[in-house]
């Protein structure tokens, strides 16, 4: 693929979007605790207000440390823009309620992170948004699923819980010709594994908590708008083509040809719902970035050796990651992201929920929690933990099997990573004497 | 707004505010393959200050129809139909790059369509090199992807146009994407057959103001020269830590030349313009 940049990644990944400040010459980006900031004089201020100058007035509404965060976001994702907000599920939201409304419909892929679903399928459809669930390698599924009312086409770069490999290409095609822009989570890959606006998707969002941050420690989030959707030549989007009353009257797709997208997700959805980004967590993710292609390649090498370990194994039914020939999106996945298919994934024991349990508790250097995208190594069993009200049927139904584990790899050396496994496996799968 | 002219659909950006042709108009021409949103950091600045803004999108770019002029003596004559079309009898031309050339050919060529010009990132002559024309005929994502590295003055642009978080490199990039194929070869072929620069200066007689990045590498200072000897009384003005794109990468200094400029500008305008004759 060609492309935009002018920088190569690892250049824009240190230095995108931060200057030396200019008061003090510091290197690094300065922290702008700050709520607000002072008007040069009132005309100025009114002209902030109006959009008719750049800046900031209040850091639920921009922020320079967090500006420096977007700006890098959208250099490294090939966007135009992009908008931190205080979470992923946070992100996600903020990309619907800017397009979507009561009356609106969404297709959504069904490999998606639980929250996801949730949000999608109960708490959304309470405030009148409906969403239709589809297979993500059915692209007929798609394509009868879009309606009139339909707003977005939303899938994940790798698929929970199977780590199915969103053909972004063909399912951004398709909602092209509906005049629908496609919606990617792209968590699990960064921008280092896949870049989903150079394949076609429009708009792409991440929980920077997760390997951008890739140290464990805040949490973030951020919408990219890739820019290419063509906004005024669909008819299903008056919020960006029609005047907007709570902002003047500003119809955002006449200011901003290429980004009335986040002229009016940052006017409306950041601006009334507050889900904004603190700049002491921006700091902290940035640090993360500056570090995100040498951190992923040795995500993505470990994973790969002990995915590999994992397969060949006797008490392991199923490895679910792409980077094995195993996985029926394989091909697919080496053609969209040929760095690797990030570092989470799940193994299914030959066991039952009590063994699965056993293992993950048997584990020294994993850690038993619920997150993914840490420097360090993580473990969760679903069946004890975030499906544990489900039966085995009900997990069967989930694509989750009672001994199922989620792995997300980490930065040790992988050998002893192994050595954990191997430990694990002996204390869950004793040898009868 | 859009507007009809010769049976194709024209749009004019009018900064968010209604057309008002009481008021001192202002033509934003914007350059090659570009369209009015280059000017989103000025022109609605304008039009909340006093000016009837007319930020058009030139045949065949952004949302206005074809077809498209092949000279920038075709697109000048264009905007003056335009400014008829509309009953504007005058205008402040505001031109970037290709426009600078087209307010230029306008200006001298029917003095009363215009009170006074602003020449952004101009230059005479306006030579597109050899490897670029080709680029852009032959392959143009390579010719946008030079553009964008050679328009730009460094990595990090502050503030953000139109506002913190946005990508000043590929909201360029993405703009120049938007334009039908051939589009930008004709603009640079425009640019580079205009021939009559220096003598239109010579014969402009509006208060005119050159305003050049101090870090273009594709019109740079010196490269206006030319035009601000020819022009009498001309001014300069070179904005400081900004390339090309200097309405973008530089939006406060560029939007406060503008406004003192007009400002000063209209004030010493006679009040009642008369009818000027064709060249």
């Amino acid at each position: 693929m060609a492309t935009d940049d002018y920088y190569r990644f690892d250049t824009l990944a240190v230095h995108a979007g931060a200057a030396p400040d200019p008061s003090h010459g510091s290197r690094a980006t300065p922290i702008h605790l700050t709520s607000a900031f002072v008007f040069k004089d009132s005309d100025a201020a009114a002209g902030l207000f109006n959009m008719e100058q750049s800046g900031h007035v209040y850091s639920r509404l921009s922020n320079p440390t967090v500006a420096v965060f977007e700006e890098r976001m959208a250099a490294l994702d090939a966007g135009v823009g992009a908008i931190a907000t205080s979470s992923g599920q946070a992100a996600l939201h903020l990309a619907i309620a800017t397009l979507a409304g009561a009356g609106s419909h969404i297709v959504a892929s069904t490999a998606l992170y639980g929250g996801s679903h949730n949000l999608l399928h109960y708490t959304l459809a309470r405030f009148g948004i409906e969403t239709t669930f589809v297979p993500p390698g059915d692209m007929a599924a798609w394509q009868a699923a879009i309606k009139t009312n339909t707003k977005m086409l939303f899938g994940e770069t790798l698929g929970n819980p199977g780590l199915d490999v969103l053909d972004i290409p063909q399912v951004s095609a398709l909602a092209h010709r509906h005049g629908l822009p496609l919606l990617v989570d792209s968590t699990f890959t960064t921008p280092w594994l896949i870049r989903p606006i150079e394949w076609g998707a429009d708009l792409v969002y991440h929980s920077a908590t997760k390997f951008l941050c890739g140290h464990g420690t805040v949490l973030g989030g951020v919408v990219v708008d890739g820019g290419r959707f063509d906004w005024m030549a669909s008819d299903r989007f008056p919020e960006l083509t029609q005047p907007y009353e709570g902002f003047h009257g500003m119809v955002f797709a006449e200011e901003s040809t290429v980004a009335p997208f986040l002229l009016r997700a940052r006017r409306e959805a950041l601006r009334d719902f507050g889900a904004c980004l603190s700049p002491m967590n921006a700091f902290q993710i940035l640090q993360g970035i500056e570090t995100l292609s040498l951190r992923m390649q040795r995500h993505v090498s470990n994973a790969l050796e002990v995915a590999h370990f994992l397969e060949s194994h006797d008490h392991v039914t199923k490895v679910a990651y792409p980077g094995l020939e195993s996985h029926p999106d394989h091909q697919l996945a080496k053609r969209l992201m040929p760095r690797g298919c990030g570092a989470v994934f799940a193994v299914e024991l030959a066991g039952n929920r009590a063994q699965g349990r056993a293992f993950v508790e048997a584990l020294q250097v994993f850690s038993h929690l619920a997150n993914v995208g840490d420097a360090r190594s993580l473990v969760i069993h679903p069946a004890s933990t975030t499906h544990f009200r489900m039966d085995e049927q009900a997990l069967k139904a989930a694509g989750i099997g009672e001994a199922t584990l989620r792995l997300s790899i980490g930065l040790e050396d992988p050998v002893d990573l192994i050595d954990d496994l191997k430990r694990a496996f002996r204390v869950a799968f004793p040898k009868r004497p | 707004m859009e507007v009809s002219l010769h049976h194709h659909r024209v749009y004019v950006y009018t900064g968010g505010k209604a057309f008002r042709p009481d008021l001192p108009s202002v033509l934003m021409i914007h350059g090659a393959q570009n369209d009015h949103s280059v000017w989103i950091m000025q022109s609605r600045w304008l039009a909340h200050h006093g000016y009837n803004v007319l930020a058009v999108d030139l045949p065949a770019h952004g949302r206005s129809e074809g077809p498209i002029c092949e000279t920038i003596e075709a697109m000048a004559a264009w905007c003056g139909e335009l400014l008829d079309a509309l009953g504007v009898s005058a205008a402040a031309w505001l031109g970037h790059s290709m426009g600078s050339l087209i307010a230029l050919e306008a200006a001298a060529c029917k003095p009363t369509r215009s009170w006074a010009n602003i020449l952004l990132g101009s230059a005479f002559p306006m030579r597109v090199s050899d490897v670029l024309l080709s680029a852009a005929q032959h392959d143009e994502q390579k010719a946008f992807d030079m553009i964008t590295r050679w328009s730009h003055s460094g990595i990090s642009h502050h503030p953000g146009s139109p506002g913190p978080g946005f990508s000043i490199y590929n909201q360029g990039r993405r703009l120049m994407e938007r334009q039908s194929p051939g589009v930008l070869f004709n603009d640079f072929k425009a640019c580079n057959t205009y021939a009559q620069g220096l003598a239109r200066a010579q014969s402009i007689s509006q208060p005119t103001l050159l305003l050049s990045g101090a870090l273009d590498l594709m019109t740079p200072p010196k490269a206006a020269q030319s035009l601000a000897k020819a022009i009498s009384g001309s001014q300069c003005e070179v904005i400081d830590r900004a390339g090309h794109q200097l309405m973008v990468e530089q939006p406060d200094a560029v939007r406060g030349a503008i406004a003192g400029f007009l400002a000063k500008a209209w004030a010493s305008q006679p009040k009642v313009l008369g009818d000027g004759t064709s060249c």
